[in-house]
């Protein structure tokens, strides 16, 4: 961890303009992934401006019949929600079934969207990784690879995202309220939000300079059988192989996403139009032009059986 | 005292305190946070300091150039070591890498550098202000490519040559039933949750550290080789340890890098090894590829029995011993085992809970089981037919005690397994395909020389003092309980003092020796203080009874306390062993009982239950030796289920180097557990007539439940851990 200075922010136009200001500064709010990081030197921030005191907290109604939850909403908090457990269920399964207790405690909406990539080589700062520092190349893609992406990535970068949360909140079609350093505000689709990583992982997503996340809106409730299902190793406290969620009308129509296999909360509406036809139709159609190495190819047909057995739960 | 025939009748019998239930000795103050871990030793020196370490980027190479200037004038640093500023440094006997290299790099994250600093944070903020230039150069990292260059290991250790009995490959060919296959076990790091942590101070030529560490006495003498030193100028303080399993048996780079870093800086420095550094800087277990071959009869006798086991490690390093059970476990008059080392350039390998026997009967105990469908048998009946009082190899030397057959019907009764059905893939639950699995479990019980000192005081306390450690294993209870029970009082009057190279030396904790030697020494050294206590009284130690806070000899009856009214009385002794380890095997043996479920669709195994039933001698505490099964069998899941170091083959190295990316068992892994110690007394073993369980309960977990995957699915990975990608494009069509 290098020296940085510190401020509380007073309002989220101040602090979106405070890191703006700054050479290289971050939020911190719940601080799960970016102290750890920093602790690694992998996050060298200069300055760091907490969130905290921002009254983003709360979980209000929209006009449109949907919820608003600000950005400082923890992951506790969201998924015992009354109103997230009876009409966004997917979310409140997703969170649950992330991290621990504890972290859930701490971590907040907005940074669950913006963690970073579990890829091993990102976090040994002795290691090549295009992510972390540009140009250096990836060591992953030959190397230890299980855990990483198949579909998204490119010849700079197969990571992975972590998060459950967000899968949820893209098959939800979230949306993304920001606040930009001049104080204009602006509305990022969920499936806007990160960007592929191409030729540039190190950009991860649209948000521009200091622009700070308040709140993610979700739209009102779509009803169908809510499905959140992670694929691990162990019983809990692990990152997933794959991770699927669904929600699943009683026509056979439905959305998913898929977690796990890409850069990004992965979902391609064309291929919710193959759901009726079952599961092996619609995990090609989102695996399509998949790119494998030999240590995660596994995930393809893991993709294909996992999302079966949801299409199947949610049958009934 | 010298232990050299079968104990017979003696005030442990009595089993008024050992043998009992106790509550850890230690419990309260680690659960109130009293219990000072190594880097938790604020105020034993003052001014403390605290260092960083920095680990090699490469696996292997040299450093062209090490700029620490930097470094040097960072904000609060107060000194920076590397092999250059530390000179001339030896290496301990027991390490195979040198612990502080440079300018040669012989493995990845091995330490280069301990940056000193005012605080933590400024100590590792200068520590990434070093900038190292390497020459790199390519190494062996991938085991089954050094296979073919594989030698069988150096040295004159028996253990370590080639066995040969009958005529192997003769019956082999010839047996109608057989059984050729090869399994692997990846390297797997001890993982421990607290990590090696040291604080060193110096005052003149004296050194004392503060550390977390199994074996006081071998990190004495190591230190002292190290630094060149006296060993009388060290000493060695480690009274509470959050977790070894092995690696912290050795002199680690904490130590070393903590009075070194002491030593520049003129302040007691504190360290502990970052995470990240803790699978590659320290010890692992070693990957081993294992061949099996088994023959028998068409109604399941063996007849021939053959183990191979190939292995790397640095050079100067040993194999691991996986094949060593197997020239005990089971009959057979035709019998082979080898194992062939190959020199690597990954990490040094070492001991990790039940070295050798935990990958050995990973494989051997698929293998029969394997085996037994081979030849239409159940798993335990086979086993059973094969049964043997006597070591195979020498018949004439029969086992101390053994009870193996036992525990399987112990075990099976209990378990319910009649209703596992004999073929595979036939018992679903909802999306479960649910499995039952067997596994024998053997691990031998090794004698140490182990050596304490009791002091009766004035105030009626008796006090303990040995280097025995406490790696959460229960030793201060046992301890407690033995010396109470030897003196008649009650455990509220006894106080164990332990790990402190100034007490006596002890077997140390490592090997499942621990328990039974130590409270043997303990055992002796309370012979001792009896006999003081009853010539001051005036009576015959040998007609003398110690109970009740009492000692009584015919119809006299006269209080301890009229022993040490004018002053405290000792008694110091070591115990030591004859021959009767050699004249008799002495091992330890248990039965593995696994019930798994398969998600049908996803091929995820989750463990429903476990039960272990262990013949291991006498049990000095329940509680304690159950709390020691249990979280061996909790190991055994992770190596079947998820436990790999993931070797990147090109750059040398573990890349999943911290708790996120080695998994190990949660709670929600480990649904049920149930233990059961069959009622016994090993006179051979020791005056304790105990023997060792902490390794016991590791042996054989992994192969129960990698055989209970296979009764779930009908599919055998004989690539362990067993995870869900090796067995996808085998399960049944998804739904």
């Amino acid at each position: 961890m290098r020296a940085f200075t510190y401020e509380r922010a007073g309002s989220s136009q101040a602090a979106a303009a405070a890191a703006a200001a700054a050479p290289s500064a971050k939020f911190i709010a719940g601080g799960t992934n970016l102290l750890d990081l920093m602790k690694l030197q992998i996050e060298v921030p200069t300055h760091l401006i907490d969130v905290n005191p921002l009254k983003l907290d709360r979980i209000e109604p929209t006009q449109e019949g949907g919820l608003r939850i600000g950005a400082l909403v923890r992951n506790t908090a969201l998924a015992s929600d009354e109103r997230v457990r009876r009409d966004y269920g997917v979310l409140s399964r997703a969170l649950l079934s992330g991290a621990s207790g504890q972290l859930r405690n701490r971590a907040t909406t907005a940074g669950n969207l913006l963690q970073r990539t579990r890829c091993p080589y990102f976090y040994d700062t002795a290691q090549p990784c295009n992510k972390r520092q540009p140009g250096s190349g990836c060591s992953a893609i030959d190397g230890f690879s299980r855990q990483l992406g198949v579909v998204g990535v490119s010849e700079a970068c197969i990571a992975t995202h972590p998060s459950d949360m967000a899968v949820a909140m893209r098959v939800l079609d979230a949306k993304v309220e920001t606040v930009k350093p001049d104080g204009a505000t602006r509305t990022i689709p969920a499936e806007e939000l990160h960007r592929l990583p191409e030729a540039s992982p190190h950009l991860e997503t649209v948000l521009e300079r200091g622009e700070l996340i308040t709140a993610v809106t979700l739209p009102k409730p779509v009803g169908g059988t809510h499905i959140y299902r992670k694929v691990r190793d162990r019983a809990s406290y692990a990152f997933a192989l794959v991770s699927v969620a669904a929600i699943v009308q009683r026509d056979g129509s439905g959305r998913v996403a898929l977690g796990g296999v890409a850069p990004k909360p992965w979902r391609i509406e064309q291929a919710e139009a193959e759901l009726p036809r079952g599961a092996k139709a619609a995990a090609a159609a989102l695996l399509d032009g998949a790119r494998t190495t030999k240590d995660n190819a596994f995930k393809l047909p893991l993709v294909e059986r996992t999302l079966g057995a949801v299409l199947s739960e949610a049958r009934g | 005292m010298k232990f050299d025939t079968p104990a017979t009748t003696n005030p442990i019998d009595a089993m008024k305190v050992v043998g009992q239930p106790r509550d850890r000795l230690d419990g309260p103050l680690k659960v109130t946070g009293g219990a000072r871990y190594a880097y938790e030793q604020h105020d034993v020196a003052a001014n403390q300091a605290y260092g960083y370490v920095l680990g090699a980027g490469i696996a292997k190479g040299t450093i062209r150039q090490l700029d620490i200037e930097a470094a040097r004038n960072a904000p609060g640093v107060l000194a920076v070591v590397t092999a250059r500023e530390a000179g001339k440094l030896d290496k301990g006997k027991r390490n195979t890498a040198r612990l502080l290299a440079g300018p040669e790099i012989q493995h990845y994250h091995q330490a280069i550098a301990v940056v000193v600093a005012e605080t933590f944070e400024q100590a590792r903020a200068a520590a990434s202000l070093i900038r190292v230039d390497y020459a790199e150069e390519p190494g062996t990292f991938d085991l089954e490519a050094a296979r073919s260059k594989a030698s069988e290991p150096e040295g004159d250790d028996p253990s370590l040559k080639d066995s040969r009995i009958g005529d192997f490959p003769g019956a082999f060919a010839s047996a109608p039933v057989k059984l050729d296959e090869t399994y692997t076990t990846p390297d797997e790091s001890h993982a421990m949750m607290e990590p090696h942590a040291t604080v060193a101070a110096w005052e003149g030529e004296k050194l004392t550290v503060w550390t977390s560490n199994q074996m006081v006495a071998w990190t004495v003498v190591d230190m002292a080789k190290t630094l060149g030193i006296p060993k009388e100028n060290i000493r060695v303080v480690s009274p509470f340890i959050g977790g070894g399993f092995g690696g912290k048996l050795f002199l680690r780079a904490d130590v070393l890098l903590a009075a070194l870093g002491a030593r520049a800086a003129r302040r007691p420095v504190k360290l502990a090894l970052q995470r990240p550094l803790i699978m590659n800087n320290t010890t692992h277990r070693p990957a081993t590829i294992q061949r099996v071959r088994i023959g028998a009869t068409r109604d399941g006798k063996i007849t021939a029995i053959g183990h191979e086991s190939w292995s790397g490690d640095q050079k100067g390093g040993g194999p691991e011993l996986a094949v060593s059970q197997t020239r005990l476990l089971y009959a057979g008059a035709n019998r082979m085992t080898a194992m062939r080392l190959a020199a690597m350039d990954l990490p040094e390998g070492n001991a990790m809970r039940a070295p050798g026997e935990a990958p050995g009967l990973m494989v051997l105990e698929m293998a029969m089981d394997e085996m037994a469908e081979k030849l239409g048998m159940d798993p335990i009946a086979f086993r059973l037919l094969n049964d043997t009082q006597v070591d195979p190899e020498k018949p004439k030397r029969p086992f101390s005690m053994r009870r193996l057959d036992e525990c399987f019907k112990v075990g099976a009764e209990r378990f319910g397994w009649s209703r596992r059905s004999p073929r595979p893939g036939q018992n679903r639950d909802g999306k479960w395909l649910v499995g039952l699995g067997v596994a024998a479990a053997f691990r031998n019980n090794l004698v140490m020389k182990s050596g304490a000192r009791v002091r009766l005081g004035s105030d009626g306390i008796l006090t303990v003092e040995t280097d025995m450690t406490d790696i959460g294993t229960g030793s201060y209870t046992i301890i407690g309980q033995t010396a109470a029970e030897m003196l008649g009082v009650e455990l509220d009057k006894v106080v164990v003092k332990l790990g402190d190279s100034s007490f006596p030396a002890s077997a140390g904790s490592g090997g499942q020796w621990g328990g039974n030697s130590s409270t043997a020494g303990v055992y002796a050294a309370c012979v001792k203080l009896r006999e003081a206590i009853a010539q001051k009284l005036g009576i015959n130690s040998s007609e003398a009874v110690f109970a009740g806070g009492e000692v009584r000899s015919g119809n006299r009856s006269i209080p301890l306390s009229k022993a040490i009214e004018q002053a405290p009385l000792i008694g110091e002794d070591t115990i030591e062993y004859g021959d009767l380890d050699e004249t008799h095997q002495q091992s330890t043996f248990g039965a593995h009982f696994v019930e798994v479920a398969v998600d049908a669709a996803t091929a995820e195994t989750r463990i429903r239950r476990m039960l272990a039933v262990c013949s291991a001698g006498r049990i000095l505490n329940p509680k304690t030796a159950r709390s020691q099964v249990i979280g061996a069998m909790t190991m055994g899941a992770g190596a079947a289920l998820m436990e790999e170091l993931a070797v990147d083959t090109r750059r040398g190295f573990f890349v999943n180097h911290d708790l996120a990316g080695y998994e190990v068992p949660v709670h929600a892994d480990i649904p049920h557990q149930e233990v059961v110690f069959l009622e016994e007394t090993d006179p051979m073993s020791s005056p304790m007539k105990a023997k060792g369980v902490g390794e016991l309960g590791i042996c054989g977990v992994g192969a129960a439940v990698a055989n209970a995957i296979y009764n779930a699915t009908g599919i055998r990975v004989r690539d362990y851990p067993v995870t869900l990608d090796k067995m996808l494009d085998r399960m049944p069509d998804a739904a």
